[in-house]
C-alpha cells in the first residue's frame, strides 16, 4: 500500500465521519420544524445536537483539507467541477450555521421562522448536494486530458449522482429520527419513534436501490461487496429497530448504513478519485493526484499524533450531554421566549 | 475578465471574513480572562461579565466560521490552477489547521456553550481557554500558510514537472515572513476585542449602569489594550523591515518610491496625486530618514525604487510589470499605520484615566470610546490590502503569476453568479451581526436567568420531580 492509498482512505475515513455525525444533525434539522409543534418542542429538539453539531462540521472542512493537501489535483478539478453547487452549498452551510446562534436572538416572529426555516432547508440542502458529489466522481463526467471539466452546471445532475443524494437525505432523516428518540422523552420522543419507524421504509426501499445501482448497475457483477451488503442489512436493521422502538440500536444500525453506504463510494471508486466519461485515460486517480511523499509523510505524523486527541475529546463531549432533554414545564418558557436574555448570555 | 472577477470575488471574501476573524481571537481571550478571574476569586461579577462578552463573542464567531468555509473552497474554486500546483504545500497548513486547531476551537466552544452548570468551575475554564487556544493555533497555520505565499520557503522545484514540493516542513514555521505577520496578526486581534471590549464597557460607564461592573471589563480591556498596540506597532515596523527583504516592491509601492534612494530617504505624511501613471505626486510633510529607518532600521539604509526592481525583476522573470497597484499600497499602508497612532493615543489616554481613577467621570472619553471600535475594522483591512496588493502581480512571489492560477473550467457567469450571491448574503448577515452587536452590547449586566430558570419557586410551585429534571432544562433552553 503507498502513502497516497493511505491517505485515500483516512480521507474516506472524514467522510464516513462527516456523514455520520453531521448525518443525524442534518437529519434532527430537517425534522425539528415538523416534529415540534410549539416553539418550545422545537428548541428543545434544536438544543439536543446544540452542543455538538459545530464540531461535526469540522470533519466536512477536514475531509475537503485532506483532499486539498494529499490530493491537490483532485481538489482542483473537484472544486472547480463542482462551482455553482458549491456555492448553493456554503449558502446553506452558511444560513444554517448562523441558525443556531441567531434563531433566538430577537423576539421575533419572523426574524425566527427566517432562521428556523434557513436550518430546516439549509439541512436538506447539505447531505443532499454532498450525495450528488460523491455520486457524481463514481458515475463519470465530462473531463479532459487536463483534467478540467468540459460540462455545465445540468451535467452534474447525473441519474445516479441524484439517487445518491436522495439516499444519503434519506439516511440523514433516518438517523435524525432514531436520535431523536434517543435524546427526547414524552411525546417528543413518541412522535419521532414514529418518524424513525416511517422514515426506515423510506430508507430500505432507496438504499436497496443505490446498492443495486452502484454494484449491479455500474460494474456489472451480482455478487455485492461486503461493505455493500452491510450497508443495506444495516439500514434494514435500523428500519426494523426502529419499528419496535429499540432505539439505541437502530441509531447504531442507521449509523452504520449511513457509513456504509458513503464506505461503498469509494470502495467502488478506488484507485479512481473522480471518473473522467470523456475518456477513460483521462480519469484522475490516487496516483496522478496525490502529493509527493514528503507531504504525505508530514501529514501522516500529524494525523498519528492529532486525530486520535480529537477523537477523544469529541466522546468526551457526547459523554457530557449524554441525558434525554425534557421540554421544560417550569413555566420557563414564557422566560425563555419574552427575553432575550436567556440565549444572550450564554 | 474572469481573474478580475476571481480576484474581487476574494478579495471580497476574504476582507469580510477577515473583520469577524480578529474579533474572535480577540474576545475569545478575553472572555477567558474574565472568566479566570471568576474562578480565582469567585466573584459574580466577573460571571456575569463572562458570560455577557461571552455573547457578543459568539454572535461573532458564528459569522467567522461560516465565512472561513467560502475561504478554504474558493482555493479550488476560483483558483485550482493555483492548487493543483502548489497544493502539496499550501493545503498542508490548511490541512493541520483542520485537524489540530479548527476541530478543538469548535468542539470546545459547543461543550462551553451548554457547559456552564454541567461541568466544574475548572473543567469549564479549561474549555474557554481551549476555545482561545484553538483560535490563536488556527490563525498560526494559515499565516504559515499565507507567508509561504509571500515568501516561499521550504521546497524544492521537480525538474521533470516544474512543480515547487514541499521538502521541510519546518521551514514554513521559521519563515521569517510568518514569525513577524503572526505576532502582528495576533496582537492585531487583541487589539480588536479589547477595543470592542472597552467600547462597551465606556458605553454603560457613561450610562451609569452598573459603573464597578464595567469598570473591571474597562480595566482588563486597557490591560490587554495598552502593550498590544504598542507592541503591534513595534511588531508592524519590524514586519516592514522583513518585507523589505523579501519584497521590497511591496515597500517601495507603499512609499511610492519610483526611483532608488541610497541613504537617508524621507518619509511623506501624505501625497496628492500619485498612483502608476503619476511618478511625480506632489508629497506633504516630508520627514527626512524615516523611510530609511522603517525599510532598514537605519538612517542609511538604501530604498530600492519600483522602477529599478521592475527592470531587475524583468530580467529575472522574463517581461511584463511587476509594480502593483501604488496607489492602494501608499493609501492602505497611511490608513493602517495612522489609525493605529490613533487608537494608540486614546490606550494612552483611558490608562491615564485608570490611573487617576477619573475614567467613571471623564465624559469626553466616555463619549468617544464607543466611536473608537470602527478604527480596528479599517485598520485590519488595510493591513491586509497593504500585504496581498503588494504581493501583486504573484500568486506565489517569484514562483507563480495570479493570473496563471486562476480556474480555467470556471466561466465568467459562473463567478458573476456566486459573486452576486456572496455579496447579498454578506449585506444582509452584516446588517444582522452589526445590529444584534449593538442590542447585545447595550444590555444590562443581569442575573443569570437560567438559574432562576432552574431554582424552585414562582407562581407554579414547582413540584418535587420538576425540580429533578430541572438539569435537562437548562440544556434544553441553551439555543
Amino acid at each position: 500500500m503507498t502513502l497516497g492509498d493511505l491517505w485515500f482512505i483516512v480521507d474516506v475515513l472524514f467522510w464516513v465521519g462527516f456523514f455520520v455525525l453531521e448525518g443525524f444533525d442534518f437529519g434532527v434539522g430537517m425534522l425539528h420544524s415538523f416534529l415540534g409543534r410549539s416553539d418550545s418542542e422545537r428548541r428543545v429538539l434544536v438544543n439536543t445536537i446544540g452542543p455538538v453539531w459545530d464540531g461535526n462540521e469540522v470533519w466536512l472542512i477536514v475531509a475537503g483539507a485532506v483532499i486539498f493537501a494529499a490530493f491537490p489535483g483532485w481538489y482542483a478539478t473537484m472544486f472547480s467541477t463542482f462551482y455553482l453547487a458549491l456555492v448553493v452549498l456554503l449558502l446553506a452551510l452558511m444560513l444554517r450555521g448562523l441558525s443556531f446562534e441567531y434563531q433566538r436572538k430577537i423576539d421575533d416572529p419572523r426574524w425566527r421562522s427566517t432562521w428556523r426555516w434557513s436550518l430546516t432547508i439549509g439541512s436538506a440542502l447539505i447531505p443532499l448536494l454532498a450525495g450528488v458529489a460523491l455520486g457524481d466522481l463514481l458515475h463519470g463526467l465530462p473531463i479532459d486530458k487536463a483534467h478540467q471539466f468540459t460540462g455545465s452546471f445540468f451535467t452534474l445532475l447525473t441519474p445516479f449522482g441524484l439517487w445518491s443524494g436522495v439516499t444519503m437525505l434519506v439516511l440523514s432523516l433516518l438517523m435524525g429520527a432514531t436520535y431523536l428518540s434517543l435524546k427526547t422523552t414524552g411525546e417528543l420522543r413518541e412522535r419521532a419513534q414514529k418518524a424513525a419507524a416511517a422514515i426506515g421504509v423510506v430508507a430500505v426501499v432507496v438504499t436497496f436501490g443505490f446498492m443495486t445501482w452502484i454494484h449491479v448497475g455500474l460494474s456489472n457483477g451480482f455478487v455485492p461487496k461486503p461493505i455493500e451488503a452491510l450497508g443495506l442489512i444495516a439500514v434494514i436493521a435500523a428500519a426494523w429497530l426502529a419499528s419496535v422502538k429499540a432505539e439505541g440500536w437502530a441509531f447504531v444500525a442507521a449509523a452504520v448504513g449511513i457509513g456504509a453506504t458513503v464506505g461503498s463510494i469509494f470502495q467502488e471508486l478506488f484507485p479512481r478519485v473522480m471518473i473522467s466519461t470523456t475518456n477513460a485515460a483521462y480519469t484522475l486517480t490516487v496516483n496522478n493526484t496525490a502529493s509527493p511523499p514528503y507531504t504525505l509523510k508530514v501529514m501522516t505524523v500529524v494525523a498519528v499524533i492529532f486525530f486520535p486527541i480529537v477523537l477523544i475529546y469529541q466522546a468526551w463531549g457526547y459523554h457530557i450531554f449524554r441525558k434525554r432533554l425534557a421540554v421544560p414545564r417550569v413555566g420557563g418558557d414564557d422566560v425563555a421566549e419574552k427575553s432575550p436574555e436567556v440565549p444572550a448570555e450564554t | 475578465m474572469n481573474l478580475d472577477l476571481a480576484r474581487w470575488q476574494f478579495a471580497i471574501t476574504s476582507i469580510y471574513h477577515f473583520l469577524f476573524v480578529p474579533v474572535t481571537i480577540g474576545l475569545a481571550f478575553l472572555v477567558a480572562l474574565l472568566q479566570t478571574s471568576w474562578y480565582r476569586n469567585g466573584d459574580e461579577t466577573y460571571r456575569r461579565l463572562a458570560r455577557f462578552f461571552g455573547a457578543l463573542l459568539l454572535i461573532n464567531v458564528a459569522i467567522g466560521v461560516v465565512t472561513g468555509l467560502i475561504q478554504e473552497f474558493e482555493f479550488g474554486m476560483n483558483w485550482s490552477a493555483y492548487s493543483r500546483l502548489v497544493g502539496n504545500v499550501f493545503g498542508g497548513p490548511l490541512a493541520m489547521e483542520g485537524l489540530v486547531a479548527f476541530f478543538l476551537e469548535s468542539t470546545f466552544l459547543g461543550i462551553w456553550i451548554f457547559g456552564w452548570n454541567r461541568l466544574s468551575k475548572k473543567a469549564h475554564l479549561a474549555t474557554i481557554w481551549l476555545v482561545a487556544a484553538g483560535t490563536i493555533l488556527s490563525a498560526a497555520f494559515i499565516m504559515a500558510a499565507n507567508s509561504w505565499m509571500q515568501h516561499p520557503v521550504g521546497y524544492v522545484i521537480n525538474h521533470q514537472t516544474g512543480q515547487p514540493q514541499l521538502n521541510n516542513i519546518w521551514a514554513l514555521f521559521t519563515n521569517p515572513v510568518f514569525v513577524w505577520s503572526y505576532i502582528h496578526v495576533l496582537l492585531a486581534s487583541l487589539v480588536t476585542g479589547a477595543v470592542i471590549m472597552l467600547a462597551v464597557s465606556a458605553w454603560h460607564m457613561r450610562r451609569k449602569q452598573q459603573v464597578e461592573a464595567f469598570r473591571r471589563s474597562a480595566m482588563i480591556s486597557l490591560a490587554v489594550l495598552l502593550p498590544a498596540v504598542i507592541l503591534a506597532l513595534f511588531v508592524g515596523s519590524e514586519l516592514g523591515v522583513v518585507e523589505a527583504t523579501y519584497q521590497p516592491m511591496k515597500i517601495a509601492a507603499a512609499e511610492a518610491q519610483w526611483n532608488t534612494c541610497d541613504s537617508h530617504c524621507s518619509f511623506s505624511a501624505f501625497q496628492i496625486g500619485g498612483g502608476n501613471n503619476d511618478h511625480t505626486p506632489t508629497q506633504i510633510i516630508e520627514i527626512p530618514s524615516l523611510l530609511s529607518i522603517l525599510a532598514t532600521n537605519s538612517p542609511n539604509g538604501k530604498v530600492e525604487g519600483l522602477t529599478q526592481l521592475n527592470a531587475q525583476y524583468q530580467k529575472e522573470y522574463g517581461p511584463g510589470n511587476y509594480i502593483p497597484n501604488v496607489f492602494i499600497q501608499y493609501w492602505s499602508m497611511r490608513v493602517m499605520a495612522y489609525l493605529a497612532t490613533l487608537v494608540f493615543v486614546f490606550a494612552l489616554w483611558g490608562g491615564w484615566l485608570l490611573y487617576r481613577k477619573r475614567m467613571d467621570q471623564a465624559k469626553w472619553f466616555l463619549r468617544i470610546a464607543p466611536w473608537v471600535v470602527i478604527l480596528p475594522f479599517f485598520i485590519n483591512t488595510a493591513g491586509w490590502m497593504l500585504a496581498e496588493n503588494g504581493r501583486q502581480p504573484w500568486i506565489v512571489q517569484g514562483l507563480m503569476k495570479t493570473a496563471n492560477g486562476v480556474s480555467p473550467s470556471v466561466s465568467a457567469t459562473d463567478i458573476w453568479i456566486s459573486l452576486v450571491i456572496f455579496v447579498l448574503i454578506f449585506l444582509v448577515l452584516g446588517v444582522a451581526d452589526t445590529w444584534l452587536m449593538l442590542r447585545y452590547g447595550r444590555r444590562e449586566l443581569g442575573h443569570d436567568p437560567l438559574a432562576k430558570l432552574v431554582s424552585p419557586g414562582g407562581d407554579a410551585g414547582p413540584s418535587s420531580t420538576e425540580h429533578e429534571s430541572s438539569d435537562e432544562d437548562e440544556s434544553a433552553l441553551v439555543y
